[in-house]
C-alpha cells in the first residue's frame, strides 16, 4: 500500500476551489429547472399541442444521459448552427433542461395527488382559479413533492461532476490535474468523494428541515 | 328563487344523466332530493352552482342566469354555498382558517374580521373548542360541521348539500343533521340530497323524488311518504321504510 496524503496537502485548496463552481452550477440550474419543471408540469396536465410538445421534451431529456446531452449540445450542435458558447453556458442550459424534465414529472404527480374535492370546495365558495392554484394546490403539492424534489437536487449536484467534459474546472477536473501531476489517484479522489458527500448531506438536511417546517399533521 | 328550465346534462352520447329537468325552488324553503342511486340527484345539485356544466337549459338564481358565459360565477357562488359528502376541507388549514379563507379572498374581509367571524360561525355549529384543530384531527361529524360553518360564513341565500351524511356513522349523522335542522326555516333556502328519510320527512317542506334523470314528483313529506303520486315513488318508499 502506498498512500501519500502529505504530498497532496498543498493541492487541497486547488481542488476545493471547485466547490463554489459546483454550488453555483447546481443552485442556478435547480432554480431554472424548477421554473421550467413547473411550467412543463402545468402544460402537460393541460394537454393540447403545447402539452404534447412539453411531453416530448420531458420524454427526450429523461430518455438520454446528461453526459451525452451536454457533449451533443456543446460539440455537435455547432456543426449545424454557428454557436460558440463558453462551456458554462452549455452546462447551465443542458442541466436546467435536464432537471426541468425530471422536476416536471415530480410536480405533475404532486398536483395530481391533491384531492379534487378541495378544489371543488374552493370553487363552490367563489374562490378565483389563480387563488386556488396559489393557496390550495401549490402549498399542498409542494409538501407532497418535497422529498422527491430534494432527491432530484441531490442527483443534479452529483450529475454536475461531468461538466469537466466541456472544460469547466470543477472538483473532478481539478482532481484529474492533480492525479496527472503527482501520479496519485487515491488521495485526490478521496477528497472529491468526501466533498460531494458533505455537500449532499447538507442538501438533504435542508430538505428534511423544510419537510418538517411544512408539516401540518 | 332558483328557476331551472329544460335542464339537460349528458356525459357522453350514451350517458345522459339529466333529461329535461324543470323546477322552481322558492326562497326560504327546505327541499330534500331523494331517489335511487344513478337517478341524477348529485348531478342536478352540482349543476345548480356550475360544478357540472349543463349541456343545455337554463338555471337562474333570482334574475341571473347562472349558466350564462357572461355571468360572473363568483357572484353566484357567493350566495350559493355547498356542503359535500366528503367534507372537502382544506387539509393544510386549521378549522378557523378553513372558514376564514374565503371570507378574505372572496368577501375581501380583513384578516382579523375574517377570523373573528370564523370563530363565531364555528361556535354556532358547536365547535368553539376546535377552532385550531386541523382536519385530520377532527372526526367526520366535526369535519362536516366545519364545512357547514365554512359555507354559512359567506352569508348565503342558498345552501346546497350533496349527501352530507353519507360518509358518517349514525352518531355523527345525528349531530350533523341537528345542525342542518337548526338552519332550516331561518330564511335560508336549503336543497339537500339525502338518503336520510327521517330527516327528509321531519325537516323538508318538499320532497323531490328523482328518477331516471327527471324530477318524477314533488310533494309534501306527508303526502310523499303516505300517498306518493307515482308508482316508482311508492315502490321506493316501500323499500325504504
Amino acid at each position: 500500500m502506498y498512500l501519500r496524503f502529505d504530498r497532496i496537502v498543498p493541492y487541497i485548496p486547488f481542488i476545493l476551489q471547485g466547490i463554489p463552481i459546483i454550488i453555483a452550477m447546481s443552485l442556478g440550474t435547480a432554480i431554472v429547472g424548477c421554473i421550467i419543471g413547473f411550467i412543463a408540469a402545468l402544460a402537460k396536465r393541460r394537454g393540447g399541442i403545447v402539452g404534447a410538445c412539453f411531453s416530448g421534451y420531458i420524454d427526450f431529456f429523461r430518455g438520454t444521459p446528461a453526459y451525452v446531452q451536454l457533449s451533443f449540445f456543446h460539440f455537435a450542435l455547432p456543426q449545424l448552427i454557428h454557436t460558440n458558447w463558453p462551456g458554462w453556458v452549455s452546462c447551465v442550459i443542458v442541466f436546467s433542461l435536464n432537471s426541468g424534465a425530471y422536476l416536471a414529472e415530480v410536480m405533475r404527480a404532486g398536483i395530481d395527488g391533491i384531492d379534487k374535492g378541495q378544489i371543488e370546495a374552493a370553487k363552490a365558495l367563489g374562490v378565483q382559479n389563480k387563488d386556488i392554484t396559489k393557496d390550495i394546490i401549490i402549498p399542498q403539492a409542494l409538501r407532497n413533492v418535497l422529498p422527491a424534489m430534494f432527491n432530484e437536487f441531490i442527483a443534479l449536484t452529483k450529475e454536475t461532476s461531468i461538466v469537466s467534459v466541456v472544460g469547466i474546472m470543477d472538483l473532478m477536473r481539478r482532481s484529474s490535474i492533480v492525479q496527472g501531476s503527482l501520479y496519485l489517484f487515491f488521495e485526490p479522489l478521496t477528497i472529491v468523494l468526501i466533498a460531494y458527500y458533505i455537500l449532499n448531506k447538507i442538501l438533504s438536511f435542508i430538505g428534511s428541515y423544510l419537510e418538517r417546517k411544512l408539516k401540518y399533521d | 328563487m332558483i328557476k331551472v328550465e329544460h335542464l339537460y346534462k349528458d356525459y357522453s352520447k350514451e350517458i345522459k344523466v339529466l333529461k329535461d329537468v324543470n323546477f322552481t325552488f322558492e326562497d326560504g324553503k327546505t327541499y330534500a332530493i331523494i331517489g335511487s342511486s344513478g337517478g341524477g340527484k348529485s348531478t342536478f345539485i352540482r349543476c345548480l352552482n356550475m360544478l357540472e356544466v349543463p349541456t343545455s337549459g337554463t338555471i337562474a338564481l333570482d334574475d341571473v342566469v347562472v349558466n350564462d358565459a357572461k355571468t360572473d360565477l363568483t357572484k353566484v357562488r357567493e350566495k350559493m354555498g355547498m356542503v359535500f359528502q366528503n367534507f372537502n376541507l382544506f387539509e393544510h388549514m386549521n378549522a378557523k382558517k378553513n372558514v376564514a379563507y374565503a371570507l378574505m379572498k372572496v368577501k375581501k374581509m380583513s384578516e382579523s374580521d375574517a377570523y373573528a367571524k370564523a370563530v363565531q360561525m364555528l361556535e354556532k355549529v358547536g365547535l368553539g373548542h376546535r377552532v385550531d384543530s386541523y382536519p385530520h384531527q377532527l372526526s367526520g361529524g366535526e369535519k362536516q360541521r366545519v364545512a357547514i360553518a365554512r359555507a354559512l360564513a359567506m352569508e348565503l341565500e342558498v345552501l346546497l348539500c350533496d349527501e352530507p351524511t353519507s360518509a358518517l356513522d349514525p352518531e355523527m349523522t345525528t349531530e350533523v343533521l341537528k345542525v342542518l335542522k337548526s338552519l332550516s326555516h331561518t330564511g335560508l333556502t336549503m336543497i339537500v340530497v339525502t338518503h336520510e328519510m327521517a330527516f327528509a320527512r321531519e325537516v323538508a317542506d318538499y320532497i323531490l323524488y328523482m328518477d331516471a334523470g327527471q324530477i318524477a314528483e314533488c310533494s309534501s313529506p306527508d303526502e310523499f311518504f303516505t300517498n306518493a303520486k307515482t308508482e316508482r315513488a311508492r315502490q321506493f318508499v316501500a323499500n325504504m321504510l
